[in-house]
């Protein structure tokens, strides 16, 4: 398979307010992308119509060549931005839950990741900082088997020394089959592991280049070129 | 282990290759020696497995490494390769330091004359 995540003329509305506008792009499976923008420019959208949780007002969104579907979201895995366990949930009955969910999902490899951040299983989601509700949430995206990962904000609440064991965790456990999509406005501590970045700006890819072509051509670093780009 | 350190201002994978061909001379990964894997590198890098990826067939096209069909990649064991990979290096540490000597207004001349004259012993701890 050639491309595992394409849109076509994506356009999404809400009401009078635009979200995204004429969004075009295809990914190779394999790749690790950054999705990168300020705050409002399409980031969780664009994430959200690839989920299928929303639906494209014009164009389309296909993932292995299919609209979003129930089809589809047994091959994505998808970390949205809000925290969704209920707060009397025991951690391993979020594992229990996933397990039960998600014919691909590795329990095993999610109990070792949560021991290597230090996560008791046995706590309760409202006793948890909200730091570590989030690191729960990832070890348990990130232990799926599936195509496609989208990661909306995935490190914006962890510590330093704990963003960089997701990273690895990121480069370890994606397949090569896989893709990796990263929203984030925490540039300089991720671009080390992407292959690609798209910005967008106000619905609207600004630019979309290999992270080393675009610190070839600026000799600057992508967060540098950002804030370049994005100047206030 | 090698040392992993990036800026700002160029390619990663650029980069990359460099710590690696620094890795081949300080004898991290000694001539004929084998090196990591790709995904082992990228991890202990930091970096995404692609320009790991990237960075090791550049270096397979220079030559200093080969892939092995069945031991993954070595290092090369042409001593001549090598010998002349220190030198490209040394030249351009070289050139760096009398341009940075020049930054400080001290001639070439000069900064020869302060080098040779240079008493104070070199830490082998704080050479990269």
């Amino acid at each position: 398979m050639s491309t595992i995540l394409e849109a076509r003329q994506l356009c999404k509305r809400f009401g009078a307010a635009t979200a995204l506008e004429h969004v075009n792009f295809s990914f190779a499976p394999g790749h690790i992308i950054g999705l990168l923008g300020p705050n409002g420019s399409g980031k969780t959208t664009l994430i959200k119509l690839v989920c299928g949780l929303l639906t494209p007002t014009e164009g389309e969104v296909l993932v292995c060549g299919m609209q979003p579907s129930h089809q589809t979201k047994s091959l994505v895995s998808y970390l949205p931005d809000k925290l969704y366990f209920d707060n009397w949930m025991k951690v391993r009955d979020c594992l229990a839950l996933f397990a039960d969910f998600y014919q691909d999902f590795d329990r095993a490899k999610a109990t070792d990741m949560m021991a290597s951040l230090g996560i008791d299983t046995n706590k309760t989601f409202r006793t948890l900082s909200k730091g570590t509700q989030e690191k729960v949430q990832l070890s348990l995206v990130m232990s799926r088997r599936a195509q496609l990962y989208l990661l909306d904000e995935p490190i914006g609440g962890v510590d330093p020394a704990a963003r960089d064991f997701i990273l690895d965790t990121i480069i370890n456990n994606y397949n090569d089959q896989g893709t990796v999509v990263i929203s984030t406005h925490l540039i300089s501590d991720i671009e080390r592991v992407l292959d690609d970045v798209v910005f967008l700006f106000g619905g609207r890819v600004e630019r979309m280049a290999s992270v080393d072509s675009l610190r070839e051509q600026y000799g600057k670093s992508v967060d540098e070129v950002f804030r370049e780009v994005f100047r206030c | 282990m090698l040392k992993w350190k990036f800026d700002n201002d160029r390619s990663i994978s650029a980069q990359i290759s460099e710590t690696i061909q620094k890795g081949i001379l300080s004898g991290v990964y000694p001539p004929g020696s084998g090196i990591p894997s790709v995904r082992a590198l990228a991890v202990e890098a930091g970096v995404n497995p692609n320009t790991m990826q990237k960075a090791l067939a550049e270096l397979e096209a220079q030559g200093l490494l080969h892939t092995q069909r069945t031991s993954g990649r070595t290092v090369t064991s042409d001593e001549k390769l090598i010998t002349e990979l220190r030198q490209r290096m040394a030249t351009s540490y070289i050139d760096a330091f009398f341009q940075s000597m020049m930054g400080l207004g001290i001639e070439p001349q000069l900064a020869i004359e302060m080098l040779t004259s240079r008493k104070t012993p070199i830490n082998p701890t704080e050479v990269s």
